[in-house]
């Protein structure tokens, strides 16, 4: 036990609660106690040991040679059956079964440990094999307090077994539980608790109650698992005490480690399935813990999480739901057109779905889900990757469920009880979803050697997987298994082609061909089967197949089985036109058969007669009574029914009532031809990978999957609150600190340190959203700048004043311009006259779009200019920013526009207008510094307000601002145009990554984030600010790093050595690391005095750059050398509380380290930076559509970093 | 979760019943053996069986029936794999998993199954963790333990349980540092008649055997990661890394484990590397067949094939047979129908042969389908898929462990039709 833990558990024993110190070394006595009796006790016995016992030794080990009894209770328990017999011939002669266990209570009222064990684990081989052993209970609970463990552990195995049926007896061993509760030793608190809560005694319901209460709230882990698991045992026990349980699942559902995680839900599920609710504020943390939770906790936890995914999503395929009936129609298809009738209907649905309702835009903590399962299809546990899977089948969109495949078809590599449960569940869903196991087609291949039942299930998906493409394959495929020597297998693979023939139309012939073949097979069985099977095909089309009735017309005379006999009748009776001449003599055959049939051919018998009395009743009239007169007098009562009731149907009488006018209709009706369905058909509505969708019944204790909501429930319910979770925290242990006093408020701090800071994205974000809220739809960049009110309104004025300034119109106007010139370029010289002055035209019209070719053109226009810019004082802004880009791309672009000598003088023009522009700016710089300054210390503020601990920052913000300074100087010599506001990524949303953990840092934890400031040391390196915290109550010492491993190329550079950190304190350190602008980890000790511990800190894609300041046009000139490979492109929804520009760049300022490039357009945001080390540059642009659509365009010489940073921007955004 | 378990011999005998809730009597076996009739063969028992009150789940191993009774709502895998893990415990423990060996082991089968399930749910399934707990028996240790009065259980809890690398316990030593890898590849392939792959496939696993002292971090990459098409780890395996750079970063266990299970992507044709000439007749007149089966090697990548093995299900109207092999011997077990040729070494010079005539019981039809041939074979030194160990390194140690990588490829399940 380490000192960390001890101390945790302190506030158990309540009683020790002040003396801190004592106790522990008390505790570790106690904790060594048990070890040293053994150790110690054994000399004595030995010594002493007296003949007497030395008996009961040896007549543990005899036949087993050389007394190895200890060999285990194995041989003990072998010997006890032949016991009597060897005994007989040694000593005790007279030892019968009674005498024996007396035997053995002699040997546990020994005071010998040795004696006990030996007695014990013959007891337990008898329980073992199912003798009962009950009547030694008295001898047996006497040594519930043993010292001996093992001793001790196997009583508690009998008690176990056997409390529930000697209850008052059992009542002696509680008081040793309740010691056991309270011991230190965590394992032994914890198997007290687990025995206490096994005995099945239900007066002790209220004790077990209170020890589970006080367990829930242990500091050791492993002690609340033990009372999760307690937890369904009380309930079973006693349902009354439901409401108290739920309770502590309330509180354990709380709990932040992965080791109670898995037990808890468990619990979840036993005991209050319903309250979905308990499951909200834990949603985000289970998802993310669940990685690192044990296999069996992990499919606990992602069953019960599909089940609430359902509650509280909506349904990501809506639009196939939609069209669901119409999708089951084209089901079998054709399969070329099945693609583009897919798509097609997906237009359409989304057509009306768009009509109906808003796109459908996922919940990022249904993606959040998905996300972090995904991972677990590589678990080696076949359970787990079943839970994914299922979870995918019924949680994720239909695009994303392959990824399933693959591993389930690596499943079938398993054992075969594992491969029946897979198949079972494949071919469930290659009904819904066949594409997704279309390419593992051959995976399901049948083998001579496989067991009779995993062929028949990978029959079964074949057949679901058949379709025109691959169903010559499979119908190979099929002619191989038709000759196995296993029956039942052959007779299950006529069945299903026969279901391939229905399905797939072209093929039907040729199957309705072989299995016309089939009919002269020598086994009866194959030849049977495919008499049912033909019969039921030629129903679909029987006019084009009398030969084949008439071949089975001859078969009658050789088919036995009487199946088959029925299905010919029938087919005769049913398609008697088609064969007038053998029908009648069919039935003369049977009739003179008729009491030697079987009932099921009597009754088609039966119906020959009265279809052919119908149609042919000269023929057949004496032939028909002679029969109905059989019939009448059958031993069987369904028989003699139908006769009478035909009879009085078909044969006129006086009596006979107005339905016999109607026999022919009521016989010859036409019959529906069967559908041949997949058993597994439907199957789905169980949810997959459970018992219940195995045996496709409801088992005991299935809970439903729900229906998709129509309308998502309220998201914000799983927000976590983190003031909220502090106090619970702390209210959780207030019982047990409440009497620390001061104690508890160093535990408090460190509680609230914790989880301020530690806690990983899910609070985060979450956070973030709730001070969103707060601050009623304040704009992003208001929280930076760290003005309030007034100046949220000039921030957005200047915001747009900046867009009209800078950018915005020249954005489009470039688009226009490039197109128009490209236009006049082919176009005359008069004509382009004429084009000017359309063009004027519009412009008047569209202010926002102006276009470029202004600056190359006559006098008339510049007036007009004139005008506009009094009018309009964002034009002129507007030209000036063209004047600039112009000026740079002079030499590239101006060839191409117009005439030479207008572009020299609209250069002039220009070049006047720019002098004028560049008095200007000088107020500017000065306005830019301050605004920065007060940046800086809001940001600073604001970090403090987040997080308690004292501010670290302070040097390097020096450096910071002093760079960005020069950054910004440097962008305003080169262009006169004004910045925009959002150069300077935000420092509130550093996000914090945890590197330590609290508890396996024995109360050291360590969080780090990326300061996004240039590391003064080193300009490659990126800038790491680490944050220690020490939790436990001994200071840290010379907190430093050792043993970097790093890939080639990477350094790092250590952070000055922390020499002391005393208990409660917090201290920070910055250090850098040259990622080689990859994302591989850094691993390294971070080393204290007395530990070492290994961590690694891996940087997201978006903090190896750092921001570069880049004019429009440096801009596009940039962005047009980096075309091709080097750019990508993705489209997306934004997320509904990112439409808006100031979201989308907090969005992807957030997730990469890039300053926002001036623009021009309010539809497009970019943003520059370059890689840390390489230097290479990224651009980014966002441009937003309608509807929340939006374009998202990387460029970037390193094309790894560049496709990372689309998926983490993308993230971003649609999250 | 899990009510009770009954391990089942083959002869029908429950010889350990364990019940973690309130006892289930074993009558309720009875369903099962029902079952067991219906089914002839074992493998073919249903693993799930509903009975009026319980459900039965059970796995056929080691010719034992592990049978768990269950109550309520459970995914079948979930007690399917505990089973499984219950036999591969004991299998761990003892050396084999087997009637006689739980027997002589009962109290200690017994007091592992009390730590692996509490209350039906699992508890501890680690093998190390459990090993902390109860430690296997051992000659040596019995005998101390009888001297001494020592015991077989811990008394503190597991480090395992509560640090997040459950499966390596702290303050192991060894004197001799060594890692060894075996990467071991199957075949998995349906020929036709013909000779023609119908399907082949190869799946690999890298069986680890890990003996180094205290905290070692290993990283084990490969020349061809890209060969790997669909994995599944220890979970010791960092997942991360692994999408990231292609490169298996752990901690290991302590002592075997199986690292990780592959399979290599299907865009990659697979060597088959031995051919198949067989023809095997039944003669519609008069009792007899003929058998004629020749191997050669085909693409062995210059190694030598060996442990070739035949094994033929005959049509069970088949006698006996008279045949003659040009290597190694055959035998044909009459009850079991089965023709097992034994062939050794694969000679390129001097092809196996194996002809001559089998006989049907008169009266008889001629059975209709030919038998498939089911091939066993090894080939040392090789991974067919051709996936190579670039290195293995260690981090976090200061010693140097010796470190040795074998490759072998088998067949799995390889089948010729006929």
């Amino acid at each position: 036990m380490t000192t960390m833990q001890r101390l945790l558990q302190l506030p158990v024993n309540a009683v020790n609660m002040v003396k801190t110190v004592q106790s522990q070394v008390q505790g570790q006595e106690e904790d060594k106690s048990p070890v040293l009796t053994p150790d110690n006790a054994p000399q004595n016995w030995y010594s002493a040991l007296q003949p007497d016992e030395l008996r009961h030794l040896r007549s543990g080990g005899t036949g087993g040679g050389g007394g190895g009894s200890g060999s285990g209770g194995g041989s003990g328990g072998d010997q006890e059956e032949r016991g009597p017999l060897e005994e007989g011939g040694g000593g005790g002669s007279f030892q019968t079964q009674p005498l024996r266990h007396d035997d053995l209570k002699e040997m546990l009222d020994s005071n010998k440990d040795s004696l006990k064990l030996e007695a014990m684990k013959r007891i337990v081989a008898m329980i073992a094999r199912g003798k009962n052993a009950s009547d030694l209970f008295p001898a047996v609970v006497k040594n519930v307090a043993c010292k001996n463990i093992e001793v001790k552990k196997l009583v508690y195995v009998y008690l176990v077994r056997y409390a529930e049926e000697q209850q008052d007896l059992a009542l002696l061993s509680i008081s040793t539980f309740q010691r056991g509760l309270k011991d230190p030793n965590q394992l032994i608190r914890a198997s007290a608790l687990r025995v206490l809560s096994s005995i099945r005694v239900t007066i002790i319901v209220p004790i077990m109650m209170l020890a589970i209460k006080e367990a829930a709230s242990d500091m050791s882990p492993y002690v609340r698992k033990t009372a999760a698991h307690a937890i369904p045992k009380l309930y079973s026990l006693d349902p009354e005490q439901k409401d108290q349980l739920i309770e502590v699942i309330e509180k354990l559902l709380a709990d932040k480690t992965t080791l109670v995680a898995g037990s808890v839900v468990m619990a979840f599920e036993e005991v209050c399935p319903e309250r979905i609710d308990l499951i909200h504020k834990n949603y985000r943390k289970l998802c993310n813990l669940l990685i690192d939770v044990e296999e069996w906790g992990q499919v606990v936890i992602i069953n019960m999480l599909t089940r609430y995914a359902r509650t509280q999503f909506l349904n990501p395929n809506i639009n196939e739901s939609l069209l669901e009936e119409g999708a089951d129609k084209t089901f079998y298809g054709s399969d070329e057109d099945e693609d583009e009738d897919e798509e097609e209907k997906e237009k359409k649905a989304e057509a009306t779905a768009m009509a109906k309702r808003k796109p459908y835009v996922m919940d990022p903590d249904h993606r959040l889900l998905l996300r972090n399962t995904k991972p677990l299809l590589q678990s080696r546990n076949a359970a787990v990757v079943m839970a994914v899977a299922q979870l995918y089948f019924h949680l994720a969109p239909k695009a994303e469920v392959g990824v399933i495949a693959k591993a389930l078809v690596r499943l079938l590599r398993s054992h075969s009880e594992v491969q029946y449960v897979v198949l079972q569940n494949v071919a469930t869903m290659t009904i819904k979803r066949r594409g997704m196991f279309e390419p593992y087609l051959k995976s399901f291949y049948i083998r001579s050697t496989d067991p009779t039942q995993i062929k028949v299930l990978k029959l079964e998906v074949l057949t679901n997987l058949a379709n025109e493409t691959n169903i010559s394959t499979i119908l190979r495929e099929f002619q191989t298994y038709i000759k196995s020597m296993d029956k039942d297998f052959v007779a299950a693979t006529i069945q299903a082609i026969g279901r391939c023939a229905t399905n797939i139309g072209e093929v039907r012939d040729t199957c309705l061909n072989g299995l016309v073949q089939l009919l002269s097979n020598r086994d009866e069985l194959v030849v049977a089967e495919s008499v049912v099977v033909i019969k039921k095909l030629l129903q679909m089309q029987p006019e084009k197949h009398s030969d084949i009735i008439k071949h089975m017309a001859k078969l009658i005379d050789n088919i036995q089985v009487p199946m088959a006999r029925a299905s010919i009748l029938w087919l005769i009776g049913e398609y008697c036109e088609h064969v007038p001449k053998i029908a009648p003599d069919v039935l003369r055959k049977m009739a003179k058969s008729f009491t030697n049939e079987e009932d099921i051919v009597k009754l088609q018998i039966i119906n020959l007669a009265a279809k052919l009395y119908l149609t042919n009743s000269k023929q057949t009239k004496l032939l028909t009574q002679y029969v109905l007169n059989l019939a009448k007098y059958d031993q069987n009562y369904d028989i003699r029914d139908r006769a009478r009731f035909i009879r009085q149907l078909i044969v006129p009488t006086e009596k006979s009532g107005a339905l016999s006018k109607y026999a022919k209709k009521l016989f010859l009706a036409l019959k529906p031809a069967p559908v041949l369905e997949s058993p597994f058909k439907d199957r789905d509505h169980f949810q997959l990978g459970s018992l219940s969708h195995l045996l496709n019944a409801k088992a005991g204790g299935y809970q439903e999957l729900p229906d998709w909501p129509e309308a998502a429930p309220d998201p914000s319910v799983r927000n976590v609150e983190v003031k909220e979770s502090v106090e619970e925290v702390i209210d959780n242990s207030e019982g047990r600190i409440g009497l620390l006093g001061d104690w508890r408020e160093v535990f408090t701090l460190l509680e609230r340190v914790t989880t301020l800071t530690s806690v990983p994205e899910w609070t985060k974000c979450s956070s973030r959203e709730k001070r969103k809220e707060k601050k009623v739809e304040k704009p992003f960049y208001s929280d930076s700048e760290g003005e309030s009110g007034p100046t949220e309104s000039a921030d957005s004025e200047s915001d747009s004043a900046s867009r009209s300034e800078s950018a915005s119109p020249s954005e489009e106007s470039r688009s226009a311009s490039e197109s128009e010139e490209s236009e006049e370029g082919s176009e005359s010289e008069e004509e382009e006259e004429e084009e000017q002055e359309k063009d004027k035209k519009k412009k008047k019209k569209e202010l926002s779009k102006p276009v470029q070719e202004s600056e190359s053109e006559q006098s008339s226009e510049e007036e007009e200019r004139k005008h506009e810019r009094k009018s309009k004082p964002r034009v002129q802004t507007k030209s000036d920013s063209e004047s600039e880009s112009d000026e740079e791309e002079e030499e590239s672009e101006s060839e191409s526009s117009q005439s030479e000598s207008e572009e020299s003088e609209s250069e002039t023009e220009v070049r006047k207008k720019k002098k004028a522009a560049e008095s200007k700016p000088p107020l500017k710089p000065v306005k830019k510094e301050n605004k920065k300054e007060s940046k800086k210390e809001m940001s600073l503020l604001d970090l403090d307000d987040f997080n308690p601990a004292p501010s670290p920052q302070v040097t390097p913000v020096n450096t910071f601002l002093s760079n960005s300074l020069v950054t910004d100087l440097e962008g305003l010599s080169l262009s006169d145009s004004v910045l925009a506001p959002a150069t300077i990524a935000p420092s509130s949303a550093l996000k914090n990554y945890e590197l330590l953990h609290r508890i396996t840092g024995e109360g050291l934890s360590v969080e780090y984030c990326f300061s996004r400031q240039p590391f003064s040391p080193d300009a490659n390196m990126v800038a790491v600010q680490m944050q220690f915290t020490n939790s436990a109550t001994s200071e840290a010492k010379n907190l430093h790093m050792e043993d970097v491993k790093l890939q080639s190329g990477m350094r790092v550079k250590e952070f000055p050595e922390i020499e002391l950190l005393p208990a409660g304190e917090t201290a920070t350190a910055v250090m850098g690391i040259d990622f080689c602008d990859s994302t591989q980890a850094a691993n390294f000790q971070l080393c204290t005095h007395t530990r070492k511990f290994f961590v690694s800190i891996q940087p997201p894609v978006g903090e190896l750059m750092r921001p570069i300041f880049l004019t429009e046009n440096e801009f596009k000139k940039e962005q047009g050398q980096l075309m091709g490979m080097n750019e990508i492109t993705e489209k997306l929804t934004l997320d509904v509380k990112c439409r808006n520009e100031h979201a989308i760049v907090q969005r992807v300022t957030t997730a990469a380290n890039l300053s926002r490039v001036p623009c021009g357009s309010d539809k497009e945001c970019r943003f520059a930076g370059r890689t840390v080390t390489s230097g290479s540059l990224v651009l980014v642009t966002v441009a937003t559509k309608e509807e929340g659509g939006a374009q998202l365009t990387v460029n970037c010489e390193k094309m790894v970093i560049g496709t990372m940073l689309v998926k983490d921007i993308l993230l971003a955004l649609t999250q | 979760m899990i009510h009770s378990l009954f391990l089942i011999n083959h002869s029908g005998d429950i010889f350990l019943e364990k019940h973690w809730k309130s006892v289930i009597s074993r009558s309720v076996c009875d369903y099962f053996f029902e079952a067991k009739e219906k089914a002839v063969e074992p493998e073919n028992v249903p693993p799930v069986l509903q009975t009026p009150h319980h459900y039965l789940i059970s796995i056929y191993r080691g010719k034992l029936f592990f049978l768990s009774v269950i109550q309520t709502e459970v995914p079948p895998l979930f007690v399917i794999e505990f089973l499984h893990r219950v036999a591969d415990t004991i299998q761990d423990y003892f050396g084999e998993c087997s009637e006689g060996v739980i027997k002589d082991n009962v109290v200690t089968v017994y007091e592992l199954l009390e730590e692996m399930l509490d209350n039906g749910f699992p508890l501890a399934t680690e093998s190390n963790v459990l090993k902390e707990m109860i430690r296997p028996p051992t000659i040596l240790r019995s005998v101390v333990n009888t001297l001494t009065g020592g015991s077989n259980v811990g008394d503190t809890l597991p480090t395992g349980q509560l640090s997040n690398v459950p499966w390596r316990r702290a303050g192991v030593k060894y004197t001799n540092n060594e890692a060894y890898f075996d990467v071991i590849e199957e075949i998995d392939a349906i020929l036709d008649k013909s000779g023609t792959t119908v399907f082949a496939e190869i799946q690999g696993v890298i069986e680890a055997c890990v003996r180094l002292t205290g905290m070692p971090d290993l990283t084990l990459s490969f020349m061809n990661p890209r060969l790997l098409d669909d994995v599944s780890f220890h979970p010791c395996v960092r997942f991360k890394r692994w999408e990231a750079e292609r490169v298996l970063s752990f901690i290991p266990p302590d002592g075997n484990f199986t690292l990780m299970n592959y399979h290599v992507s299907s865009q990659n044709l697979v060597a088959i590397p031995v051919y198949v000439k067989q023809s095997i007749s039944f003669f519609e007149t008069g009792p007899c067949g003929r058998l004629d089966i020749t191997i050669g090697p085909k693409q062995t990548m210059g190694k030598t094939v060996e442990n070739m093995m035949v094994t033929i299900h005959m049509p069970k109207a088949v006698l006996s047979a008279n045949l003659t092999a040009t290597q190694g011997n055959y035998t044909y077990d009459i009850a079991t129908k089965v023709l097992v040729w034994d062939i050794g070494k694969l000679n390129p010079q001097k092809l196996p042969n194996l002809r001559g005539s089998l006989s049907i019981q008169a009266g008889t039809p001629k059975p209709e389908e030919n038998p498939s041939l089911n091939i066993d074979l090894k080939i040392q030194q090789v991974a067919i898929s051709g996936l190579k160990v670039s290195r293995l390194d260690m981090y976090g140690e200061k010693y140097k462990p010796f470190k040795g990588v074998k490759y072998l490829t088998k067949a799995g399940k390889f089948q010729v039709r006929t």
